[in-house]
């Protein structure tokens, strides 16, 4: 293992900031992993902490196979992370949105180009991200469909489910979406959790990378393969809203299985204890996503539900 | 008042977004429409001064008024309550979620109600402060795709500046690019500094929109004689930014649309701590300073001015 400091950028009365990559193994430029690039990305960060010393363990070992080079950041935005920010602390700009940088540009800009120029020619690129909405996943690999994709690659995270959505004009300025316009193959990986930290996903996320590496060669390990990953267009998940503000009173946990008509979610009036709308399941799926705020906004969603059922919907839908 | 978007809140809260409408004493019914807005930032409050002041100018002279004014003095206003740029609670700029839908969430519906009432405006006008960091000319963004329409409008505003910028994807899912893309002339301006009001500025942005009202055939009152703007195209490269080399504390040494020759003094930034001078700063070309840096602490890569080359008239 290699401790290197890849970007460094000086404050007026803090620490400087620096950026530090573990790199494991010598030789080509094979997969970079990146944790948190947002200062409430604990679970991103701590997913990466694990990463680095299960890879320790298995470079001693051997078993990084030669020629093979795999670089781990675990954070990009320690300033963030240190005053419990989610985005810069000055001027509240998000990197995430600044790749890929300029290096005399604005100070994020100059992060996020001191680091892409860092890591924007790896084969591989992962992240560990997380979304704009608050709340808990299931552990997936998330991709945009550009040219430079294969769900076939995705696959070999092992992860239960591949959720595939088209880029939108916001993401043009992602470290995804950049990782494939200079030709890195590029997925981001989710697990439960983004401000608390949920161990047994951080360790299924480690599992899911391991799970890549050895599929791709760069490392010699072999394991439990995982799942034969169900590819979901993020378009065609249920998105369930509520119809109505008040207090978000979950009646399920994600990943469960959920039945048609099923009462997923209460919401409570805030002054009366009166139940305002019970959210009811509108097909058979399983929870993806679930809001993991107590106050809730007219319209806001609350739940995703993947559409694994949909055979059992089509067949019902027969017999009618 | 009317009621553009309404969505009640989680605890016994109603959301309003307000618009004012002035019409004239005696309609037709064949009136061109203007729509007045701001406050999508909720740090941005030069606006704010512009709203009252054109109401209260028009109202004051109501027999001049031909055309319909639709005024949105806050299109966030739970920002603007909180000093919050987004919408509070959900991390979002509100100017990145045009055009809206509206079986979306909260910011996506109440984008969607925004822009289906301003359609068919003769004119749309989005006020804009910068941030509270910078200090800028009263000047108009222009995107290139919209030059042609646009620029001819943006003359009759009494601005200082129009910049014709290059397109971004990124700029897609503003208010301005949507209302644009469905045929609602809309321009940007930018002015002033967050979180403050400079009057001398607003009076200026208001003598420019009844300026553009009356070449419109909306107003027949007395308008001041308004400024010629300078116009500026990205492909010329005319805009030079100076970003801070170091972390430290910004003291301006010029002021504010000044004409500058290249290796004139700009400032310094400066570390308290030791009393050192990090960066003395110099103008990298000859032409006048059109943002210039208002918030003293700075990152390295803060931006601290742009100037506009210019190597005539100086
Ligand atoms: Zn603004």
């Amino acid at each position: 293992m290699k401790k290197t400091i890849l970007y460094e950028m000086k404050n007026l009365y803090r620490d400087d900031m620096r950026v530090t990559g573990y790199q494991f193994g010598e030789g080509e430029k094979s997969v970079c992993v990146v944790g948190s690039t947002r200062g409430n990305e604990i679970q991103q960060l701590f997913t990466c902490g694990l990463l680095v010393k299960t890879l320790k363990k298995i470079e001693k070992a051997g078993l990084i196979n030669d020629g093979k080079s795999i670089m781990v950041i675990p954070s990009i935005n320690t300033s963030s992370m240190n005053i419990e920010k989610r985005f810069w602390p000055t001027d509240n700009t998000d990197i995430n949105r600044m790749f890929p940088g300029y290096a005399l540009g604005e100070t994020t800009q100059r992060i996020a180009g001191g680091v892409f120029e860092k890591i924007n020619d790896y084969k591989y690129g992962i992240q560990f991200a997380s979304f704009f909405m608050s709340g808990r996943f299931l552990p997936h690999v998330r991709m945009m469909m550009t040219e430079n994709t294969s769900i076939e690659d995705a696959k070999k995270f092992g992860l239960q489910y591949i959720v595939k959505r088209n880029p939108r004009p916001f993401d043009t300025t992602t470290l995804n979406y950049n990782w494939q316009v200079w030709g890195t193959k590029a997925f981001s990986v989710y697990t439960h959790e983004t401000a608390n930290l949920d161990e047994n996903s951080a360790m299924i996320g480690v599992y899911a990378v391991l799970n890549f590496l050895s599929q791709t060669g760069i490392i010699n390990y072999s394991m439990h393969r995982g799942y034969n990953s169900s590819v979901i267009n993020a378009d065609e998940m249920y998105d369930i809203q509520t119809p109505i503000a008040g207090i978000f009173q979950p009646l399920c946990e994600v990943g469960d299985s959920v039945s048609k008509g099923q009462v997923i979610s209460k919401i409570i009036d805030p002054y009366e204890g009166k139940t305002l709308a019970e959210i009811k399941a509108p097909e058979y799926g399983n929870v993806f996503f679930m809001n993991n705020k107590q106050l809730v906004y007219t319209n806001q969603i609350l739940f995703k539900l993947t559409d694994d059922y949909t055979i059992i919907r089509k067949a019902e839908n027969s017999e009618q | 008042m009317i009621k553009v978007a309404s969505v009640n809140l989680p605890i016994d809260e109603e959301l309003v977004i307000k618009k004012e409408r002035i019409v004239p004493l005696n309609p037709t019914g064949n009136e061109k429409r203007i729509s007045i807005v701001t406050g999508t930032h909720g740090d941005e409050l030069e606006g704010q001064y512009i709203c009252y002041e054109l109401n209260r100018r028009i109202k004051n002279n109501p027999e001049c008024l031909k055309g319909i004014v639709d005024i949105y003095p806050a299109l966030n206003p739970l920002g603007i309550d909180s000093i919050t740029r987004g919408i509070p609670a959900f991390d979002l700029d509100m100017n990145r979620i045009f055009p809206g839908s509206e079986n979306g969430i909260m910011a996506d519906y109440l984008a969607h109600k925004i822009v289906e009432d301003i359609k068919g405006s003769a004119l749309c006008v989005d006020i804009h402060a910068s941030n509270i960091f910078l200090m800028e000319i009263p000047q108009i963004r222009i995107n290139e795709l919209t030059k042609d329409e646009l620029v001819p409008l943006a003359k009759m505003m009494n601005v200082n500046f129009i910049w014709v910028h290059s397109a971004a994807t990124v700029l897609e899912s503003t208010l301005a690019y949507s209302l644009n893309d469905i045929g609602t002339p809309t321009l940007v301006v930018e002015m002033g500094v967050g979180m403050r009001i400079t009057k001398s500025y607003g009076n200026q942005l208001v003598d420019g929109i009844l300026n553009t009202m009356k070449e419109l055939g909306m107003w027949t009152g007395e308008v001041n004689k308004v400024c010629e703007s300078i116009v500026s195209y990205d492909e010329d490269f005319e805009v030079n930014f100076i970003n801070a080399s170091s972390a430290g504390v910004f003291i301006p040494a010029t002021k504010h649309w000044g004409k500058l020759k290249k290796g004139d003094y700009v400032g310094d930034i400066v570390d308290p701590l030791t009393g050192e001078i990090l960066d003395k700063i110099t103008s990298p070309c000859d032409g006048i300073l059109f943002t210039l840096r208002e918030y003293p602490i700075c990152d390295e890569g803060s931006l601290i001015a742009r100037i506009l080359e210019r190597d005539d008239e100086i």
